[in-house]
C-alpha cells in the first residue's frame, strides 16, 4: 500500500520540521528486544553498555549479542527477521546471537528509501533495505576485522568470519569480544557486498527469531499488553455516525463506576479513563451522551449503491486513453458488458488498535505499533504543542495491521495524544494511558476499504484477441483530502482506485478508462493489496469470459496478451505447469496479477457442497518476487495473503443502515476459518532480480480465481463480493 | 475475593465476581500471554483451560469459578503443550503471533482428548480459534506434527 507515495511524503509532510530530525541522537534506541535464543526480551532503554559497537543498523555488545535495529514495522510479515537475515549475512554472525529490535523515530537514519520517511508499507521492507541493511553488515564486519587485524598484528586480508568467529594468525576470537575494539574503527566508506553464491542465509530457510516468544504469550511484545506502573486506561464512547458531535454529556453514572477515574472530551467522543480495561468499559456503558448529528453522513450503503450505480452511466475523470477503444468494440466480433460491485471491508487485525502515551506537559513517550512514524511523530508534536525531539516513539512488534495502522492522517496517535493531553490539562499528573479500541470500536469506526462499483465493456475479434476495452471505476479515492492527494490524484483519477487496472500490462492496445470518486462521510482507508483487490478481479474475471468467447484456453489467451510482460507470463505459466490434477468433484480457476512489482498466479480448485455452498479445496501458486530473501517467509506470506483474500471473498461486508454501521463485532463479520482454509502449494520462480515484496501481492488473485472456479462449476458468473450474497457461502 | 489455583499457585482474587477472567488476568495480575481480541467469545484468543477445558477468559466471570484451576499460556506445561509449541516453531506457524497463545490452549487441549486428531478433528477443535494472518494450514500440518513428536 501507499506505494504510489515514493518519495513525495518527504517534501509534503516532513520539510517544514525536517531540522529538528537532526538534533535527534541516531543512537538512540527504544522498545524492545527480541530474539537471541536464551534472553528473547530484554528493555533495550537500560542495555547497550558503553563498550558497545553500535551503529544505526548494527549494535554489538560485549556478551556477544548482535542486534539488528530494524526500521520497518513487524507486524508479521516477517520483515524484521529479513532485514536481520540481510546484516547477518554480510556479517557472518551466527543466527543463535542474532536479535532484532524496532529502531526510534528518526527519518534522518530510518526512513523508508522509497518513501523518504520513516514508515512501512506497499511491501517495501526488503526491497528499500536489501542494500542498506547488507551494507551495514558488511560495514560491521569490515570494523570487526580490522580491529582484529590490529589486536593480532596480522592483514586484514588473512582474516577470516564464519558463523560469529574471527579467525586469523592462530588466533580466534568471538565478535562481542571485538565489539569495543571495532567500535573505535573508522566507518567504512565504501564496502563491497557478497555475491550471490557466497551468501549462507539469503535465499535459505531460516527461521524467524520472533517465533519462539510468539509461542509463549508474545509477552511484552505487542503495545496492548504494555505493563506500566500507574498506568491508566482509556476507552472511548464514539459518535453513531460519521461527522457527528457531542452535543452534551451526562458522565455522573460512569464517574460512579467502581475504578473509573476521570471523564474527558476529545474530538473522537467522550473518554473514559480508568485504573482498568473492565472498568473503563462498564464507565462507558454508563456515559449519556447525545450527539449533534448535523454534520453527520446519514447515507447507508444501499443509497450509496443507487448513487454509484448512477454514476456507471456517466462519464468521469479519465486516466490517459490508449488506441481506439470505442472504435475497436464497435467492430469486435463478441462484446462482453459487465457490472462489478465491491462492499467496503473492514483490517480486523487481531490486534484492536491501542497506542500508551505518557506526556508531562514538556515531553511526550509513545508505545504503540506506529506503522508511519515520521507522520504519527509529526501529528503527536502538533496536537501536543511541544517541539519533534521533544516526542519520542517507542515501536511496538503489531498484532497485525493489514493497512490499519498506517493512517494518512495518524487519526490514532492524534486521539492519543489529545487524550493524555486533556488528561494533563484536567490533572497536572503525569502518567501513561492506554487508549484501547474494543472490537466494537475498531470494527465501526471506518477507515474502510472503500466501495467500488466497475463497468467494462470489452471485445474479441474474430482471431481470438480483445479488440476495445471500456473501464469506468465509481469509488472514494482513498488519497483523495489527505496531504498525499497531489501525488496520487492526476487528472481526478485517484491511482489507489484503478491500480492493477490502468496500468495493466496485458496488451491491451485500445483502452480507455475513467473514474468517479464520490464524496461521502465515511472514512476509507487502503486494505491489503488496496486497489488490486477488486482491479484484480475485474481484470481476470472479464480475461475469464473473453477467452471462453474467444473459445481459447484461459491460460492460453492470457499468453496471448502477455507478450510484452514476460514475468507475469512466467508465472502463469509456471504455476500452470506445477499444479497437479483437480481432486474428483472440484472445479478449477486460474489467475494471475502483477502487484507490488510482484507477480503471482494463483489456480483454485473449488467443491461445490450439498448446500451449494464453495469448499476452496487447494491452491496452486506460482510468485516471482526476485531473489527469494527466506523462501518459507515467503510462502507463510503467500498462504496468509491469500487466505486473507479469500475470507474477503467469502463472508466479509460492512454495510450501513440510515449512515451507522451494521456489523459491531466479528460474530457480524466472520472471517475466515480453518475449516475454510484451502491446502496450499507455493512454487517459488528462481530469480536474479532484486527483491520485492511479498505481503501483499498473493490476495488480489484469490478471488478472480475462486469466481472463475465457481463459473466452471454453476455456470454462474460472479460479479458481486462477498459469495454470501449468492448462497455460494 | 475470590480463590483460584492458577497455574498451579493458589491465588486471591480482590475484583468484582463480574469481572471476566481475561480482565483479571490482564489487569489485575499483569498476566497478558492471554489476548483480548473480541469480547464476545467469538475469536478464541483469550483461550484459557479451566479444570483441563479449554474455555474464553472472556466470557468467563470471576464468581464463577471460585476452587477452579485455570492454566494460561504462561503456565501450560503440559507434554501436549509442548509438543505443540515445538511444533509451532518447527514449521514457523505464526505471523503477527497475536491469535497464537489462544491455538496453542485450543490445540494442546485437543492432543490431551485425541492424541491423534483427523484433519475433521482439527477443525472441530480449532474452528473457534480467529487468525487473521490466515495461518491455518501451518496450524493444522503443526498440530499433526505435534502428534507424531507426542507418539515417539
Amino acid at each position: 500500500m501507499f506505494h504510489y507515495l515514493e518519495k513525495t511524503l518527504a517534501s509534503q509532510v516532513v520539510a517544514p520540521t525536517r531540522r529538528t530530525f537532526l538534533k535527534l541522537s541516531a543512537g538512540a534506541v527504544g522498545g524492545l528486544l527480541i530474539g537471541g535464543g536464551v534472553a528473547p526480551i530484554r528493555d533495550a532503554q537500560a542495555s547497550t553498555p558503553a563498550e558497545a559497537f553500535v551503529q544505526p543498523f548494527v549494535h554489538i555488545t560485549p556478551d556477544n549479542q548482535v542486534t539488528v535495529i530494524v526500521k520497518h514495522l513487524d507486524m508479521g510479515q516477517g520483515s524484521a527477521n529479513g532485514l536481520a537475515t540481510l546484516v547477518a549475512d554480510e556479517l557472518d554472525a551466527d543466527l543463535s546471537q542474532l536479535s532484532v529490535q524496532h529502531a526510534p523515530s528518526n527519518p534522518n537514519v530510518y526512513k523508508n528509501l522509497l518513501f523518504g520517511v520513516q514508515g512501512t508499507g506497499g511491501s517495501t521492507a526488503i526491497a528499500n533495505s536489501f542494500e542498506q541493511y547488507r551494507q551495514a553488515g558488511a560495514a560491521a564486519k569490515a570494523m570487526i576485522v580490522q580491529a582484529a587485524a590490529e589486536r593480532w598484528g596480522v592483514e586484514p586480508g588473512t582474516i577470516t568470519v564464519s558463523a560469529g568467529t574471527v579467525s586469523g594468525g592462530g588466533n580466534s576470537a568471538t565478535l562481542g569480544e571485538l565489539a569495543s575494539a571495532a567500535a573505535e574503527q573508522p566507518v567504512p566508506e565504501t564496502v563491497s557486498l557478497k555475491a550471490p553464491e557466497q551468501w549462507v542465509y539469503i535465499g535459505k530457510e531460516t527461521q524467524r527469531l520472533d517465533l519462539p516468544v510468539k509461542t509463549q504469550g508474545s509477552v511484552g511484545l505487542f503495545g496492548i499488553d504494555l505493563q506500566q506502573a500507574d498506568a491508566l486506561t482509556a476507552v472511548t464512547l464514539r459518535p453513531p455516525r460519521f461527522g457527528a458531535t457531542v452535543a452534551s454529556v451526562d458522565d455522573g453514572s460512569a464517574r460512579a463506576v467502581d475504578g473509573v477515574v476521570e471523564v474527558l472530551q476529545t474530538p473522537a467522543g467522550v473518554v473514559v479513563v480508568a485504573q482498568n480495561m473492565w472498568s473503563a468499559m462498564q464507565g462507558r456503558t454508563a456515559l449519556e451522551v447525545t450527539w449533534d448529528e448535523t454534520n453527520a453522513e446519514m447515507r447507508g450503503t444501499d443509497e450509496l449503491a443507487a448513487e454509484f450505480s448512477a454514476l456507471l452511466d456517466q462519464p468521469g475523470n479519465a486516466a490517459p486513453a490508449r488506441g481506439d477503444a470505442a472504435g475497436k468494440l464497435a467492430s469486435a466480433a463478441t462484446v462482453i458488458e459487465a457490472d462489478y460491485s465491491f462492499p467496503y471491508l473492514n483490517h480486523g487485525q487481531m490486534e484492536p488498535l491501542n497506542a500508551t502515551v505518557m506526556f508531562d506537559g514538556e515531553k511526550a513517550e509513545f508505545w504503540f505499533g506506529s506503522q508511519i512514524q515520521t507522520l504519527d511523530h509529526n501529528v503527536a508534536a502538533a496536537v501536543l504543542g511541544i517541539d519533534f525531539p521533544n516526542v519520542s516513539i517507542n515501536t511496538m512488534f503489531a498484532g497485525g495491521s493489514f493497512g490499519r495502522r498506517a493512517t494518512p492522517d495518524a487519526h490514532l496517535t492524534a486521539e492519543a495524544a489529545m487524550v493524555v493531553k486533556a488528561w494533563f490539562d484536567a490533572t497536572g499528573e503525569a502518567r501513561p494511558i492506554k487508549l484501547v479500541f474494543t472490537r466494537e470500536d475498531d470494527m465501526a469506526s471506518g477507515y474502510f476499504r472503500p466501495m467500488h462499483m466497475h463497468r467494462v465493456r470489452a471485445g474479441v475479434d474474430e482471431n481470438g484477441m480483445i479488440s476495445g476495452w471500456e473501464h469506468r471505476v465509481v469509488g472514494q479515492g482513498i488519497m483523495i483530502g489527505t496531504p498525499f492527494e497531489a501525488f496520487t490524484v492526476k487528472d481526478g483519477v485517484d491511482h489507489s482506485s484503478v491500480e492493477g487496472a490502468a496500468d495493466t500490462t496485458y496488451d491491451l492496445p485500445d483502452f480507455a478508462l475513467d473514474t468517479h470518486h464520490p464524496t461521502v462521510g465515511i472514512p476509507v482507508l487502503w486494505w491489503r493489496a488496496v486497489g488490486h483487490t477488486h482491479t484484480a478481479f475485474v481484470m481476470e474475471t472479464m480475461m475469464d469470459e473473453l477467452a471462453e468467447a474467444a473459445g481459447i484456453d484461459p491460460v492460453a489467451f492470457r499468453l496471448n496478451h502477455l507478450t510484452s510482460d514476460a514475468r507475469l507470463a512466467g508465472v502463469l505459466r509456471e504455476a500452470a505447469d506445477r499444479v497437479g490434477p483437480a481432486p474428483d468433484g472440484t472445479h478449477r480457476g486460474i489467475a494471475v496479477h502483477k502487484s507490488f512489482n510482484t507477480y503471482v498466479a494463483e489456480i483454485a480448485d473449488v467443491r461445490l457442497r450439498e448446500d451449494g455452498t464453495v469448499k476452496v479445496e487447494q491452491v496452486t501458486c506460482a510468485i516471482d518476487c526476485g531473489v527469494a530473501v527466506n523462501p518459507d517467509n515467503i510462502r507463510a506470506q503467500v498462504e496468509g495473503g491469500l487466505g486473507f483474500g479469500l475470507s474477503a471473498v467469502l463472508r466479509e461486508e460492512i454495510t450501513l443502515t440510515d449512515g451507522q454501521v451494521d456489523q459491531l463485532n466479528y460474530p457480524d463479520y466472520p472471517p475466515l476459518r480453518i475449516s475454510d482454509m484451502p491446502t496450499v502449494d507455493v512454487h517459488i520462480v528462481a530469480s536474479a532480480e532484486a527483491p520485492t515484496g511479498v505481503g501483499e501481492p498473493a490476495t488480489p488473485p484469490i478471488g478472480p480465481a475462486v469466481a472463475n472456479a465457481i463459473y466452471r462449476a454453476t455456470g454462474q458468473r460472479i460479479r458481486s463480493l462477498p459469495l454470501t450474497k449468492h448462497g455460494l457461502a | 475475593m475470590t480463590r483460584i489455583i492458577l497455574n498451579g499457585t493458589e491465588t486471591d482474587l480482590d475484583v468484582s465476581p463480574d469481572m471476566p477472567l481475561l480482565w483479571a488476568l490482564r489487569d489485575s495480575l499483569q498476566m497478558t500471554g492471554t489476548k483480548f481480541g473480541c469480547g464476545v467469545a467469538f475469536c478464541g484468543a483469550c483461550t484459557v483451560h479451566i479444570d483441563g477445558i479449554p474455555a474464553r477468559a472472556c466470557q468467563t466471570y470471576i464468581g464463577d469459578i471460585e476452587g477452579a484451576e485455570v492454566t494460561t499460556i504462561e503456565g501450560v506445561s503440559s507434554p501436549e503443550a509442548q509438543a505443540i509449541q515445538a511444533a509451532w516453531v518447527e514449521l514457523q506457524v505464526p505471523q503477527c503471533g497475536y491469535c497464537q497463545s489462544g491455538q496453542i490452549m485450543s490445540a494442546s487441549a485437543l492432543l490431551k482428548e485425541t492424541p491423534k486428531p483427523t484433519d475433521e478433528d482439527i477443525d472441530f477443535a480449532m474452528d473457534g480459534n480467529l487468525c487473521r494472518c490466515a495461518t491455518y494450514a501451518r496450524i493444522r500440518k503443526a498440530i499433526h506434527r505435534a502428534a507424531e513428536i507426542l507418539e515417539a
